[in-house]
């Protein structure tokens, strides 16, 4: 009987060991692929949306190009994974940290450490409330006003001083992102002051209250009366399109759709004529971060502490390409 | 040593510890080294000390979810009373033991006078913390307190570039103290008691609902002090902190040889229970390749297998074993 169970935890102790070996031998043949490529650790807040899986799927294939071995710790979106993962690649000394912080306080003593061991981190799409900036060597981020800005200027340059009465969908109220989004699509639009923005509400960045909203939008104002929708998202423009379609209008021509972040389907969105235009937020961010970090350890090019990605806007010219293109990202 | 169901899952749990830690070593060198070992105690910290109380619960036959909810409410707390209203944080770290402790005996008196089963009380609990947590501020706040910079800054320097955070040792700390007192003083017998058998506790002459109030008072002043270690940690307070963390704790406890019926086990698992999670963390951060997701999915099997080999092992101990 006492024999039964320790057998037991014999066989347990031996499936135990038997799983780590195995992983050992092929993460040996793992580093000889990268011989003298720098070791680069990414502490990614998770995989919450298709945009955040396809930035992981991109810095792993990016840095696959540049002979870089990346080791990505996805944290389940709790910043104590988070901490942990930085100290864990500080451990193992890797040459350099990308970190996607979850929450924008708390990561002075973690960030210290790396500081200390002389490991550089790069911020990647948010940025840290620091009193201490030089505990990050840079930060990739897309410029959020900029995006807004864009996507206002095509508006305008679309209408050619037309009168056009805009109902805009808000992300979730409170967030900066959403503050940044609203402040540059006005900035666009300003000029002459034939573009008015009729209606602002929330739809929390989903397709379903977009929908929702959309829908109040259209009861709310007097038939034919809206000339353009801009979201602050794609998935909420995906749901005001339905919404659109249910009330027997024709978005993209009846009512222009101009939304921000470029996700696969809304390019769809774009080649069926639902649509007329994206700012892409482009999931790229760790590129900018591999290159400024090789030549930061090749001769020490100090890189700036804020790198923008491009916002770049897409019309459905492209669009039939670009989802092709995309589609497997997400 | 006579192998029996209190010494054999510790034996286990120690040796799965070992080896895994061996079986990491051999594959990534830089494991051995201090700085992973005072990295494992001082990133699992707060989950720790959470153990420590949740030890004390499962042992008396209950459960508490709450904890996870009171050590985010914490460290709201700590940041509104220290950043807003300028108290001084040894001022507001007795504030929230107090307040942690009031609130864990409210909810053992609710379990013990309600009749309810700990998993809804405990449950109730869990939602108010985290409710009131987010009225609070939703936001997270850094707490830039000079006392706080220094705390948090502390550290035992390890040969080796190894450190040990001053809450590492705070972590050790509570085991030591909650190890003495579950397993060298009347009230850890009560609470063994309690466990094996509430109805013969009580007929035994134990107050049952003394000793139920207080195992929940010491496991919500554990989950303050967790709180407070979070933190110092992450020198902010944010509402969301530690969603899930109790589960974290329930199978540390559990891989950790205590029995989830209540009446088996003991304190020093626990502490092994909760570095078996960390290094299999630590071993998935190593490695870079895999999901960290893998992470629960290994917990979830040890976790498996453990509660297998404890119906074993009660089945064939018999006919002690049934009563632990």
């Amino acid at each position: 009987m006492k024999g039964f169970a320790t057998w037991g935890a014999m066989a347990l102790m031996l499936a135990v060991m038997t799983g780590c070996g195995e992983k050992a031998s092929t993460d040996k043949a793992a580093d000889k692929t990268a011989p003298g490529g720098l070791t680069i650790g990414f502490s990614q807040i998770g995989s919450e949306s298709g945009w955040r899986a396809a930035e992981t799927k991109l810095a792993r294939s990016e840095a696959e190009k540049r002979g870089i071995t990346l080791k990505v710790s996805d944290a389940q979106q709790q910043q104590a994974n988070q901490i942990k993962a930085v100290r864990s690649f500080i451990a193992q000394g890797v040459d350099a940290i990308l970190l996607a912080p979850v929450i924008s306080s708390g990561w002075d003593e973690v960030l210290g450490e790396a500081k200390a061991a002389n490991i550089p981190v790069v911020l990647l799409d948010r940025l840290i409330d620091t009193a201490d900036p030089s505990l990050y060597l840079s930060s990739v981020t897309s410029d959020t006003v900029e995006e807004g800005r864009v996507a206002g200027r095509w508006l305008a340059e679309k209408l050619a001083g037309r009168d056009c009465r805009v109902v805009e969908l808000q992300g979730t109220i409170g967030a900066s992102l959403v503050a940044n989004r609203k402040k540059g699509f006005e900035e666009g639009i300003a000029g002459p002051g034939n573009i008015q923005i009729v209606r602002t509400q929330s739809g929390d960045f989903t397709r379903a209250k977009g929908k929702e909203v959309m829908e109040g939008f259209i009861k709310a104002e007097a038939p034919g009366s809206i000339c353009a929708v801009y979201a602050h998202n794609d998935d909420m423009m995906i749901g005001a399109i339905q919404a659109m379609k249910e009330a027997g209008l024709k978005p993209g021509s009846d009512i222009l759709a101009v939304s921000i972040d470029g996700v696969p389907d809304i390019f769809k969105a774009m080649a069926d004529g639902d649509a007329n235009a994206t700012v892409e937020l482009t999931p790229n961010m760790a590129g900018p971060a591999y290159d400024m970090l090789t030549a930061y350890k090749k001769d020490g090019t100090v890189p700036p502490k804020w790198v923008q990605t491009p916002s770049t806007l897409y019309l459905p010219d492209t669009a039939a390409a670009e989802y092709e293109r995309r589609k497997d990202l997400y | 040593m006579r192998l029996d169901a209190r010494t054999l899952p510790l034996l286990i749990t120690v040796g799965v510890f070992i080896l895994l830690y061996a079986a990491c070593a051999v594959q990534f060198p830089a494991m051995l080294g201090t700085r992973v070992i005072g990295n494992l105690l001082t990133d699992n910290a707060f989950l720790g000390v959470l153990a420590v109380g949740m030890t004390f619960v499962i042992l008396s036959g209950g459960i508490d979810l709450s904890v996870g909810a009171v050590m985010g409410f914490t460290t709201v707390a700590l940041a509104v009373m220290i950043e807003g209203a300028g108290l001084h944080p040894l001022v507001a770290f007795t504030i929230v033991l107090a307040g942690g402790a009031l609130f864990g005996c409210g909810v053992g008196a609710a379990i013990h006078w309600l009749k309810a089963p700990p998993f809804i009380v405990t449950l109730t609990a869990m939602f108010l913390a985290r409710g009131a947590a987010l009225l609070l501020s939703t936001d997270s706040i850094p707490v830039r307190h000079g006392f706080y910079q220094t705390l948090s800054g502390l550290s035992l320097s390890l040969p080796g570039g190894g450190r040990l955070g001053l809450i590492a040792l705070l972590m050790l700390l509570a085991f030591l103290a909650g190890g003495v007192l579950l397993h060298f003083t009347r009230a850890g017998l009560k609470v063994y008691a309690l466990g094996g058998n509430s109805r013969f506790a009580g007929l035994m002459g134990i107050d049952t609902g003394r000793t139920t109030i207080l195992v929940y008072g010491f496991s919500s002043t554990m989950a303050g002090l967790a709180g407070i270690i979070f933190s110092l940690y992450t020198r902010s307070g944010y509402a969301l902190t530690g969603v899930g963390v109790e589960l974290d704790a329930i199978a540390a406890v559990v891989i950790g040889g205590t029995l989830l019926s209540g009446g088996v086990g003991g304190m020093a698992g626990s502490l092994i229970g909760v570095l078996i999670q960390g290094l299999i963390l630590t071993w998935i951060t190593f490695d870079g390749s895999l999901s960290s997701w893998w992470t629960k999915i290994a917990i979830g099997m040890l976790l498996f297998i453990f509660i297998g080999l404890q119906r074993l092992i009660l089945h064939f101990s018999a006919p002690t074993g049934r009563t632990g």
